[in-house]
């Protein structure tokens, strides 16, 4: 593995790997001393062309705590905002000597664009509408420490699926760990050509919620992303909590103890209810702190070992 | 016996009797050492420190009516050679109570050679707190040492070539007991220094 781009990139061996790798740096969370040295003198970027604060920070702090030296770099002043093309600034950085970029950028492929333009691991936190791969795999990590096995179960992805990279990545890395996955949107936020693209990766969709969350192992709230919609998706944030929302009643409907993901920022009151956000099924701190620990065991495994391995 | 991937290459250096009385006689040590099982922390190294740490617990139990804490230290991160290989995912760390402050360790591995295993775990050790002591116990003490490391207790002292492999197989990981020597035909695999 040389770079992670994109969950096709991972065999079922890879993620098991990673997920006992994930295990043993979660603990480090737990220590007085956050510290190992498996990435002592590798130094790594944060380039990131989009906003984030989880994201970003999850992977300064796991490259910290195994000892890289962590750069951070946003778009927002940098030499991007003064018309640099993305191959310069990518370039300029990485001849600084680097040995790792994380990516984000709000063009679908950047980050494999960017992992054919240098000569070092690349991992892709997010490009575009195409995927984000770290989410995917520390929300099935988060998920598989509660529930044991995916294999087989029943997982609910809802809400803003055309804008979602996260929902991308999740339907085929669960789908790998051999879960059920129905992907639930209004009409309007189906993406186009979902239908063929389902049937191949093995997931149902269905626009009516009430119908499939009695069903559901799991669930998975999406962010509704405001700031990609350009208008007329749905009439009101009103109508689509109704629909869509994971309300305090349709809380009920749910099996006890039934696990609540969320990758955030949550829009509380619009796709997910305090009540749901809060309640005790809710993973979504866990996923949080499992985070660190898959972005750990993502960098260890690219960034340990020998070169060209 | 079970058939094992080295078939009978090289000689057995140690059956499972003599297993049986070399551990025995470190778990003696340890409690002459420690006088007595108190604040005792064995730590075994995977892989097979592990189960050689539990069996000297239970032999210390059998004399001293009192079973010492067992754990697991894993040295995977901490290794000087990681570069040079291609990546390992690391084994189970295990400390209970998850403090080693105050406690008297004792680190438990199958084979010392190089040293820079238990180089690599006194950093590792060093992370988890500030025992009182650290000691080390090997079940095989092959020679080669590159660095300024002893074990306290040895149970057996197996001169060796560098060219040769020294094979631990124990009843929990490999399904019989037994300790073998034998010359290297292509580079060892499982052991490296």
């Amino acid at each position: 593995m040389k770079h992670l781009l994109s969950i096709d990139d991972l065999t079922v061996d890879d993620v098991t790997q990673l997920f006992a790798t994930a295990a043993e740096m979660h603990d480090v969370q737990h220590r007085s001393v956050k510290k190992l040295p498996a990435l002592r003198g590798r130094t790594v970027i944060n380039l990131f062309f989009e906003d984030s604060t989880r994201t970003r920070s999850s992977f300064e702090i796991a490259g910290k705590w195994l000892s890289a030296d962590v750069i951070n770099i946003s778009a927002k002043g940098s030499s991007a905002s003064k018309g640099e093309s993305l191959r310069d600034t990518v370039l300029t950085v990485t001849a600084m000597g680097v040995d790792g970029l994380v990516v984000r950028h709000a063009a679908s492929g950047a980050a494999q664009q960017i992992s054919e333009w240098v000569d070092v691991a690349v991992v892709n936190a997010g490009d575009g509408t195409h995927e984000h791969p770290t989410q995917a795999l520390l929300d099935a990590y988060t998920l598989s420490r509660r529930l044991g096995s995916l294999e087989d179960r029943h997982v609910v992805i809802v809400g803003d699926l055309t804008h979602s990279r996260v929902f991308r990545s999740n339907v085929k890395l669960l789908h790998k760990l051999g879960a059920r996955v129905t992907v639930v949107a209004p009409p309007t936020l189906m993406p186009s050509g979902v239908g063929a693209w389902s049937a191949q990766a093995g997931f149902t969709t269905s626009w009516d919620l009430d119908e499939v969350l009695p069903s559901a192992d799991a669930v998975m709230m999406l962010r509704v992303q405001r700031e990609r919609m350009q208008g007329g998706f749905f009439p009101t944030p009103r109508e689509y909590t109704i629909g869509y929302g994971l309300t305090r009643d349709r809380l009920a409907q749910l099996k006890p103890d039934t696990p609540i993901c969320h990758p955030g920022p949550m829009n509380r009151g619009l796709e997910i209810a305090p009540e749901a956000a809060d309640a005790a099924a809710s993973m979504v701190l866990d996923q949080v702190s499992s985070g660190v620990a898959i972005r750990m065991a993502v960098l260890y495994h690219l960034l340990a070992g020998e070169e060209n391995a | 016996m079970p058939p094992s991937p080295d078939g009978d290459r090289g000689r057995a250096v140690l059956d499972a009797q003599d297993i049986h009385r070399a551990l025995t006689r470190i778990s003696h040590e340890i409690l002459e050492r420690n006088r007595g099982a108190e604040d005792l922390l064995l730590l075994g190294l995977p892989t097979r420190g592990v189960p050689l740490a539990r069996r000297i617990a239970e032999r210390i139990g059998e004399v001293e009516g009192h079973v010492p804490e067992i754990g697991a230290l894993d040295v995977t991160l901490y290794r000087d050679d990681l570069r040079q290989h291609p990546t390992r995912g690391p084994q189970r760390t295990e400390i209970p109570g998850g403090a080693v402050d105050g406690k008297t360790v004792v680190l438990v591995d199958d084979v010392l050679y190089s040293g820079r295993t238990i180089r690599a775990a006194l950093d590792a050790l060093a992370d988890h707190g500030r025992p009182d002591a650290v000691r080390l116990a090997v079940l095989v003490d092959r020679g080669h040492r590159e660095l300024p490391i002893r074990a306290d207790h040895v149970g057996k002292n197996l001169p060796s070539a560098r060219t040769e492999r020294v094979m631990v197989r124990l009843e929990e990981t490999d399904g019989y007991d037994e300790v073998r020597i034998a010359d290297t035909v292509a580079p060892a695999t499982e052991e490296r220094p």
